[in-house]
């Protein structure tokens, strides 16, 4: 992990505003549900998560006082959670969001490997965008898959069983906007 | 005591304490010292830094006391091996990235990281070649200086502002390593009591930021004052060095101000230095020349030859003492014989005949007491930002019910809005369905009256209506007085006490700029800044002004006696709960400058009308004859004044209730003289206009 989160919001990237959509807003309803009325604090992860899935992948200031004042709650508390957890992104990240695994069962499998070649691949160090803002790689803790180590997470998706080779492989098919297979990459023995 | 208390022993002595307790209480009734950072009696327990690890006999690991709750015949140790090698452990650990700055850090002195390095930590370290973490600083305003990388997480300030300031802005962002204190977005920090995170941080992260840098804790020798920013009588400490005060403190009353102050109190210390008068001054032409004491007596005293006392007009400001009203209060009155005398500038009709009508009744302490409260044309959180600090802890810890009727402005906690005029009151008392639905179950409600009721010209009616309100839902019993009256400033309550008001007929404060457009005003007296502006009194005759600042009052006056602020007199302090307290002489007056009462008693001999005193103590017997409270052995005390007969019956009028605090922190002459406060007032200004727009 880089050892400083910094967090710069690029003026250009952040919208002028942010509202729910009505879709989202149905969704809010629907995570509301599942707390107490007087508890509604409960429900900033999910919303949280909404929020970024919603709006481009990352958490603005902005978009964190929305959440803020959808629960009502003061925004510094939102900060709080939103700065405490690594899944939750403050700054912009590409279209694919490639989180290497560098905890201790990944790395005895050889993540250092992996890293070397996503970094290579992409041309972004860890904590970087590349510069066609198509990824940005982060270094992460163990994902809880470490019986398939090594692995990276892009987006949604977990691809487990990796060597340098499947991990460029797996992003190529990425950049080329193929959809290639989501998993465990150890080829079937033919 | 309760009498399921539980019995536990803390390095071989016994104690017993409530159930529920923590290790910490337990030590701290004992009087056994556990080292520790986080943990506050006023705050919630956060237990994080885990300084005040201790061994209880049984535990695996040693417990941190400041959280774990005692239990029947628990043996805990707190000088053991184990408890001491934890001890130093934790320190070595948060020193690791704690800066090793202490010779350029305002905290060293008074440091509790200093001090517990010093008594608990081990005497070297195992990190020598790490590098230490380093965190950019904050702009959280003008008052409070941040130096983060001396943070060390304790989060003493992030509860402070949850909990007892009521703005929720200060978190603990990002995690472990990268743990960060601050707004995370730059921000002012929105409070009265910001200034008390200074004195709660362990460390030299938050310090004053006015006086940074300008003296070391040994240096300065320690006097206690009373505060008169506003009408609380906050206890402080003025911290002196030579003939200058360097900073104010709060001082622990639990009864008042528990330990906090407000930012008003805490950082108007830099006016005091500047712009003093520092000699009398008599006008010569354009400008005031410095004369002696003399020469400024007979000056005044050939003046005044022969005047008509008609035309004599004089006008106080509200943050003197009790000795500054009584002598200058007979001194107009006797030595020079007018009765358009008047400390309530600021418009207000009341008057001293009944003491319980001007004063808090339930006392301030007793908000703890209370079920609900009712605020009348009071803008709590900037008429007394301790009183609504105390009312919100009720709020939180008993879920205490509060309504208001008035001029609502932002309030640090939920507040029912039950109307902006005095009319809202009359229905209170016609519609007890009403009643008992906003306060249900309630036995003590306390009812507070603010500024924005107290300077209309209706006030007395609506005491009287709050005090009809008061007994018909008996609030007014043996046990509790819900009747409250706020006052703004610090010398209303003994204004009021001493009639500086006019008693035969005499014209009132808010018709003297008519009376002065109307050329009646031959030689008006003026006593401190008051609430009129000097512009509006600028054309009278004769202008004789007695103050500490060379303010506006003193370009428009024709004599200038130059007056002890508050820091540079013994004197009695008068409360809104009516309470006298005496405070120290920090300092002298600067250079002639006098106190105020030897002034009046000295004009009153060149008159040939001798005020009837020679030395404080003198002055101070008679007062003690105005009433009960300013005896000697009630000084400090809360003395409940007989209820009685006050306010008017009729009908108060329908006007909307006005926001009584516009401009927060320039609202008194000592306030607009800091520059500091000046800083903090624009500051206000641009946040307010941001709102807006
Ligand atoms: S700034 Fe001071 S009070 Fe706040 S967390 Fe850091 S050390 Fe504690
Ligand atoms: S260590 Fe990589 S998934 Fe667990
Ligand atoms: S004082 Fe107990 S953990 Fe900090």
């Amino acid at each position: 992990m880089s050892s400083v989160r910094i967090v710069h919001e690029p003026a250009d990237k952040v919208r002028d505003i942010y509202t729910w959509s009505k879709s989202a807003k149905a969704e809010v309803k629907k995570i509301l549900a599942k707390y107490p009325k007087d508890q509604s604090r409960s429900a900033v992860i999910p919303l949280l998560h909404l929020a970024q899935r919603e709006f481009d992948g990352w958490l603005p200031t902005k978009l964190m006082n929305l959440v803020a004042e959808t629960l009502d709650m003061p925004y510094i508390r939102v900060y709080e959670v939103a700065t405490f957890y690594t899944m939750f992104n403050l700054a912009p990240v590409g279209k694919y969001h490639v989180q290497v695994c560098t905890n201790c069962a990944c790395m005895i499998r050889g993540s250092d490997k992996i890293l070397e070649a996503v970094e290579k691949l992409t041309g972004a160090k860890a904590g970087e965008s590349s510069a066609d803002e198509m990824f940005t790689v982060s270094e992460v803790e163990c994902l809880g898959a470490c019986v398939n180590a090594p692995m990276m997470q892009v987006n949604d998706h977990y691809y487990t069983d990796l060597d340098a080779e499947s991990a460029k492989e797996v992003l190529t098919a990425l950049k080329e906007g193929k959809t290639p297979k989501v998993g465990s990459q150890v080829k079937e023995a033919s | 005591m309760a009498d399921n208390m539980i019995t536990l022993t803390i390095d071989g002595h016994e104690v017993q304490v409530e159930p529920g307790s923590t290790i910490m209480q337990a030590a701290k009734k004992l009087e056994v010292e556990i080292p520790h950072f986080c943990y506050h009696p006023r705050l919630s327990v956060a237990g994080n830094c885990r300084m005040c690890l201790v061994e209880v006999e049984g535990a695996p690991k040693p417990v941190a006391s400041c959280a774990f709750p005692v239990s029947e015949g628990m043996n805990v140790k707190t000088q053991s091996q184990l408890a001491e090698q934890a001890h130093k452990n934790v320190m070595e650990m948060l020193l690791i990235n704690h800066p090793l700055d202490c010779p350029i850090c305002d905290q060293g002195g008074e440091c509790d990281l200093q001090d517990i390095a010093v008594g608990y930590g081990s005497d070297r370290s195992r990190y020598g070649s790490c590098s230490k973490r380093s965190v950019e600083d904050k702009d959280i305003g003008p008052l409070v200086k941040t130096v983060m990388t001396r943070c060390i997480h304790c989060t003493r300030c992030v509860r402070f502002a949850t909990e007892v300031a009521g703005v929720e802005e200060f978190g603990a962002t990002f995690r472990g390593q990268d743990m960060k204190i601050g707004t995370y977005v730059e921000k002012a920090l929105d409070s009265e009591l910001s200034g008390n995170m200074i004195d709660l941080c362990p460390v030299g992260a938050l310090t004053n930021k006015p006086f940074a840098f300008s003296a070391r804790p040994w240096e300065m020798k320690t006097v206690n004052l009373i505060d008169v920013m506003d009408g609380m009588g906050t206890n402080i400490y003025a911290d002196v060095r030579d003939e200058e005060v360097m900073r104010m403190r709060p001082r622990t009353n639990e009864e008042i101000n528990e330990e906090w102050m407000t930012d008003t109190a805490r950082f108007a210390v830099d006016g005091l230095t500047k712009n003093r008068l520092t000699a009398p001054l008599v006008r010569e032409g354009k400008n005031l020349r410095q004369v002696s004491w003399q020469k400024a007596f007979d000056t005044l005293t050939e003046h005044l030859k022969g005047k008509r006392r008609d035309g004599i007009f004089a006008l106080a400001s509200s943050t003197l003492s009790a000795e500054d009203y009584y002598s200058f209060n007979m001194f107009m009155k006797e030595s020079v014989g007018t009765d358009n005398v008047d400390a309530r500038t600021d418009g207000s009709p009341i008057r001293g005949d009944v003491r319980a009508s001007y004063v808090m009744n339930s006392g301030i302490a007793a908000v703890d007491n209370a079920d609900a409260v009712l605020l009348v044309g009071c803008d709590l959180r900037r008429e007394s930002p301790l009183l609504n600090a105390r009312v919100r802890k009720n709020v939180l810890a008993k879920n205490i019910k509060v309504a208001s009727i008035g001029a609502l402005t932002n309030t640090t906690y939920d507040v029912k809005d039950l109307g902006r005029s005095p009319m809202d009151i009359l229905d209170l008392i016609e519609d007890e369905k009403l009643f008992k639905k906003t306060f249900p179950k309630t036995k003590n409600l306390m009812v507070i009256m603010g500024a924005e009721a107290t300077t209309r010209t209706d006030a007395l009616k609506i005491m009287g209506a709050v005090r009809k309100l008061c007994q018909k839902y008996e609030m007014i019993r043996p046990d509790w007085n819900g009747y409250n009256l706020l006052s703004l400033k610090a010398g209303q309550v003994a204004a009021l006490d001493f009639s500086v008001y006019p008693v035969a007929a005499g014209v009132e404060a808010k018709d003297v700029s008519k009376s002065v457009s109307e050329g009646l005003v031959k030689t008006l007296f003026i006593y401190g800044d008051v609430e009129i502006p000097a512009q509006e009194l600028q054309d009278a005759e004769y202008i004789v002004y007695m103050g500490t600042h060379h303010s506006a009052y003193a370009d428009i006056a024709d004599v200038v006696l130059p007056t002890a602020a508050y820091t540079e007199k013994e004197a009695l302090w008068v409360n809104t709960e009516g309470r006298v307290q005496a405070a120290r002489k920090a300092v002298n007056p600067p250079m002639q400058a006098k106190e105020d009462w030897k002034i009046f008693r000295a004009l009153s001999e060149c008159l040939g009308k001798k005020l009837p005193f020679d030395t404080l103590s003198q002055l101070r017997l008679l007062i003690a004859k105005v009433n009960d409270a300013y005896l000697p052995e009630n000084w400090g005390s809360f003395v409940v004044p007989a209820w009685d007969k006050f306010g008017l019956t009729t009908k108060p009028n329908k006007a909307e209730f006005e926001f009584s605090v516009p401009e927060y922190y320039l609202s008194n002459g000592y306030l607009r003289q800091s520059k500091v406060m000046q800083d903090c007032a624009a500051k206000a200004q641009d946040t307010n206009n941001k709102k807006v727009s």
